[in-house]
This record gives structure tokens, C-alpha cells and sequence, in this order.
């Protein structure tokens, strides 16, 4: 985690501050989600708890820490507890491997009669070099939660919705890590770092051999994966088990599906497990495809120390120097435009929820294995040979 | 080990963060009495009619298999890909085709098989 006490503090730090973020935007997202399905139903939505019904929130929080424990007297306490927990982990986990900014190059200070040397930090709770497989292999973890709170109900309902939610995960989990097949090919890495790097300039790919440079379009994955980013997204839905895929919590047939027996805090968590998911769908479909946190030509690595160099020369004077004032104000700046897109990704989440109906479950299952799997197939071996007849030096 | 000790810790620290507001939950939460009607499983407000383990179809353990059977395929891909820039750069482009073309064929045809055998279909 580091090499001496101050390194050690503020990566710690850093991943406890990225954490309760996380918890902390999902009653917001609660919130956008409660007014804009509202908004899109032509009804008025939480309007009464303080301005615009933004404390509705600390209500909420309120009364889930104010409900009664309960635990079905036939289920299995250890399981029926340590479900909700689990849930949290696989998001967590997964969203802290993707890079939210680029890193922050600390130069060589003093403080308290002590010599600190350069460090670099990462804009992300850990630095893990093979990414992609690192965020597929935690995310996928989420079943087990499900499994574990629908057999720990001991509760048909739970059951039946806890076995649809994991044979649907499943069943998506081969689309979607087929579509990311395409962008390794594309980038030829496995690390977020290089893959948003790789799309901070203008658009620019080699065709026969030769370098073209188109400059009035950003080098996002988007526009060499168009097909492979429209399977991911589809398959992120049902990986979040969201509407139209939110077969596992059918209401009208299975109750509410694993969560039927949970209340008050618990059933909070697995609200935290599946905003959390939103967002590391989001954070992937901004990384891969949409240029992580730059936005070429106006916000870019190169470009971002310029606009915030007035600020941080009047900010040198307080404790760390102007060089590092410079990487920590663009880092924030940068964040910003991944903010800003991150939002609009888990709006379209909110938009679609409130806006498609839901499939019946053998359509579900005939759409991830007889349509979206050879569809991202297709996807995988076009990219490969376009790749190929491109890049290739054919008259070698 | 030293990139992986970070992520540890933070599930580590999620898990603790999850008891203490489980535990704080319960202590200040609203005690309710007990009473075995109350405490019943949920189903629809009728008396329980499931004494033993739920039945459940055979589909959801052959959809496990077969994901399984896939999965460890589309693993195979991911280092072909990583590879494959450097390959082409390298002149060796078709070959590298060549050589997956075949493992995507044997892909192919399982999934064809798969169809055809009607194992993917619910009634």
C-alpha cells in the first residue's frame, strides 16, 4: 500500500473516502431516480421533505435504522444476515479498480521536520494491472449474495427470484465479457490507465499502413466498437438486474423476489449493491468507450495543468509547491468531466427503468444466449479481421 | 501480492462497515413482540405450504453447466487479444487468425450444437 506513513494515510484514506462516495450517492440516486420516474409519469414525486424533497433522504436513512429486526423463524440466521453484506462487496470492489482522474504527482516536501519524498497517486482506490479481468472476475461475485439471501430466507419466493437472478447474471456474463473481447483487441491492454490514455487525443488509427488522423473527432472506443458498446450496455442492464431485466424481482409473480423477507437496513444494503453496480456499468461504459475522464480538445492530460496554472501558483504558497498544486487541481478538473458523463450513463439507466416493460423469462434467456452471444461473437471476430486487414503491413 | 493487499483491505473494511451498521441497527431499532404467525415465511399471507427444500427446474443447472462450458471459452480469448496488436506488429497477423479461427470454429459450432439440441429453451 506504500512505502512510508504518509503514503500508507492517504491511500487508505483515499479508499475510504471513494467507498463512502459510493454509499452516499445512492440515496441521491434513490432521490433523481424517485423524481424522475415521477417527472416521466407526469406525477409530482417526494415533494414535501425539505426543498425539492432532498432531505426525503435522511428520513429514509432514518427510518431504515428504525425498523424492526426481523428473520423468518424457518430460515438460516447466518446466511439470512451475512447476504446483505456480501451484496455490498462485489460493487465496491469492482468500481475501485477503474480510474475516476489521472494520477497525482506529488514532488518531494517537508512537514514536521521530515523530509517526504516524491510520491504518485492514483485517482482509484488500487492500481491493478489487469483491470478488465480484475473488475469481471469481483463483479460476477454478486450471485453469490443473491444465492446466499434467497436460500437463507428459506422462502420460495426468495428462492425462485435468488435462481433467476443468478442464471440471468450468468447467462449475461458471457455477452458482456465477449463484447469486452473487442476493446482488448482494440487497445491491446488490460489496463484502464492505457486504455483511457489511449483515447485522450484526436482520432487517429493506421489504414494499410499508413497513420491517418481525422481531427475534428475524439479517439473514443465508441466509434471502432459501435456494436460492441450496445451488447455491453444491454448486458450491464441485466447483470444490475434492472428493468426491462428485472425478472428476479418480478413483483407481480415472485413477490419480491431474494429480498422478500428483508427489511429496514438490510434490505438498504442490497439497494447499495445495485446502485453500485449502475455505477461500475457506467464507470466501464465511460471507460471503454467514451474516453474515461478526457474530453479531447478541451480537457485532456496535457491540456488541464494550462488552465488551472493561475490557481495553483497563488495556492504554492500553502505547504506543497506549485507543480504539485498543479497535478492535484487538474486531477480534480478532470474528475469533474467523469463525473459529469458517469451522470449521464446512470441517467439512461433511470430513463430506460421507468420507460421499457419487462420480458418474460424465457424471452430473457433466448435474447442473452440465442441473440446477444452470437451477435458479440460477430463483433469480436469483424474487430479482429478489420484489425487485421488495417494494421497489417501487407506489402512486406 | 503487494497490488492485491489494497483490495483486502477494502473488503475488509467493507465487511466491518456492513456489522457495525447491522449491530447499530439492531440496537436501535423498534422491538417488536414475538409471535409465531408473525414470524412465518412470507407467502402471500396464507399459512405456509412448503415443508421441505423448494423444488426447482433442472433448466437453471444446465444453464450453469453450459456457462460454465462457455465462459472458460471466452476466457481462452482474453489473452489472444492482449496478444494480438503485437502479433500483427510483429507480421505474424494471419497466423494468429489462423490459429484462433479454428478454437472460434469449435465456439461456434458448440453454440450452433447447443440451439440445435433445444437446451436453451424455456417453456
Amino acid at each position: 500500500m506504500g512505502t512510508d506513513a504518509f503514503e500508507i494515510t492517504v491511500n487508505f484514506l483515499k479508499m475510504v473516502l471513494i467507498f463512502l462516495m459510493m454509499v452516499q450517492i445512492v440515496p441521491l440516486l434513490v432521490w433523481v431516480e424517485r423524481r424522475g420516474s415521477a417527472f416521466i409519469q407526469n406525477r409530482f414525486g417526494p415533494n414535501r421533505v425539505g426543498p425539492l424533497g432532498l432531505t426525503q433522504l435522511l428520513a429514509d436513512a432514518v427510518k431504515f435504522l428504525t425498523k424492526e429486526e426481523f428473520i423468518p423463524a424457518r430460515g438460516y440466521p447466518f446466511l439470512f444476515y451475512a447476504a446483505p453484506v456480501v451484496a455490498m462487496i462485489p460493487a465496491v470492489l469492482a468500481f475501485g479498480a477503474i480510474p475516476l482522474s489521472m494520477p497525482i504527482a506529488v514532488e518531494a516536501f517537508e512537514m514536521f521536520g521530515h523530509q517526504w519524498g516524491p510520491y504518485s497517486f492514483a485517482f482509484q482506490s488500487y492500481e491493478i494491472g489487469i483491470g478488465i479481468v480484475f473488475v469481471l472476475g469481483v463483479s460476477s461475485l454478486a450471485a453469490f449474495s443473491m444465492l446466499m439471501a434467497g436460500y437463507g430466507s428459506n422462502n420460495k419466493f426468495a428462492l425462485y427470484g435468488a435462481l433467476r437472478a443468478s442464471a440471468q447474471t450468468i447467462s449475461y456474463e458471457l455477452a458482456m465479457g465477449l463484447s469486452i473481447v473487442g476493446v482488448i483487441l482494440l487497445f491491446g491492454t488490460f489496463n484502464f490507465l492505457d486504455i483511457v490514455n489511449a483515447q485522450s487525443g484526436p482520432m487517429q488509427f493506421s489504414l494499410l499502413g499508413q497513420q491517418v488522423t481525422l481531427g475534428f473527432l475524439p479517439n473514443w472506443g465508441i466509434f471502432y466498437q459501435p456494436l460492441g458498446a450496445v451488447i455491453l450496455f444491454a448486458a450491464m442492464f441485466a447483470e444490475t438486474n434492472r428493468l426491462p431485466f428485472d425478472l428476479p424481482e418480478a413483483e407481480s409473480e415472485l413477490v419480491a423476489g431474494y429480498h422478500t423477507e428483508y427489511a429496514g437496513f438490510k434490505f438498504n444494503m442490497f439497494f447499495i449493491g445495485e446502485y453500485g453496480h449502475m455505477l461500475v456499468a457506467s464507470a466501464l461504459m465511460v471507460t471503454f468507450y467514451f474516453g474515461g475522464y478526457t474530453l479531447w480538445p478541451f480537457l485532456t492530460p496535457e491540456t488541464a495543468p494550462k488552465l488551472v496554472g493561475g490557481l495553483a501558483q497563488w495556492m504554492g504558497g500553502f505547504g506543497f509547491n506549485v507543480n504539485t498544486w498543479t497535478s492535484v487541481l487538474s486531477a480534480f478538473l478532470l474528475h469533474g468531466v467523469f463525473v459529469l458523463k458517469l451522470a449521464l450513463f446512470l441517467w439512461i439507466f433511470i430513463w430506460v427503468r421507468w420507460t421499457l416493460p419487462r420480458f418474460r423469462y424465457d424471452q430473457l434467456m433466448d435474447l442473452g444466449w440465442r441473440k446477444m452471444l452470437p451477435w458479440a461473437l460477430f463483433n469480436t471476430i469483424l474487430t479482429a479481421v478489420v484489425i487485421l486487414i488495417m494494421r497489417n503491413n501487407w506489402s512486406a | 501480492m503487494s497490488q492485491l493487499l489494497p483490495v483486502l483491505v477494502l473488503a475488509l473494511f467493507v465487511i466491518i462497515f456492513g456489522v457495525v451498521l447491522l449491530w447499530f441497527a439492531s440496537l436501535i431499532s423498534e422491538k417488536g413482540r414475538k409471535d409465531p404467525v408473525k414470524d412465518e415465511t412470507y407467502e402471500c399471507g396464507l399459512p405456509s405450504d412448503t415443508s421441505g427444500p423448494t423444488k426447482i427446474s433442472i433448466k437453471f443447472y444446465l444453464t450453469a453447466i453450459l456457462f460454465i462450458l462457455f465462459d472458460i471459452e471466452i476466457i481462452f480469448m482474453f489473452p489472444w487479444a492482449l496478444t494480438y496488436g503485437e502479433f500483427i506488429a510483429a507480421g505474424h497477423g494471419l497466423y494468429i487468425l489462423g490459429a484462433m479461427s479454428f478454437f472460434l470454429a469449435v465456439f461456434i459450432f458448440g453454440l450452433f450444437w447447443e440451439v440445435k439440441s433445444r437446451a436453451l429453451e424455456w417453456e
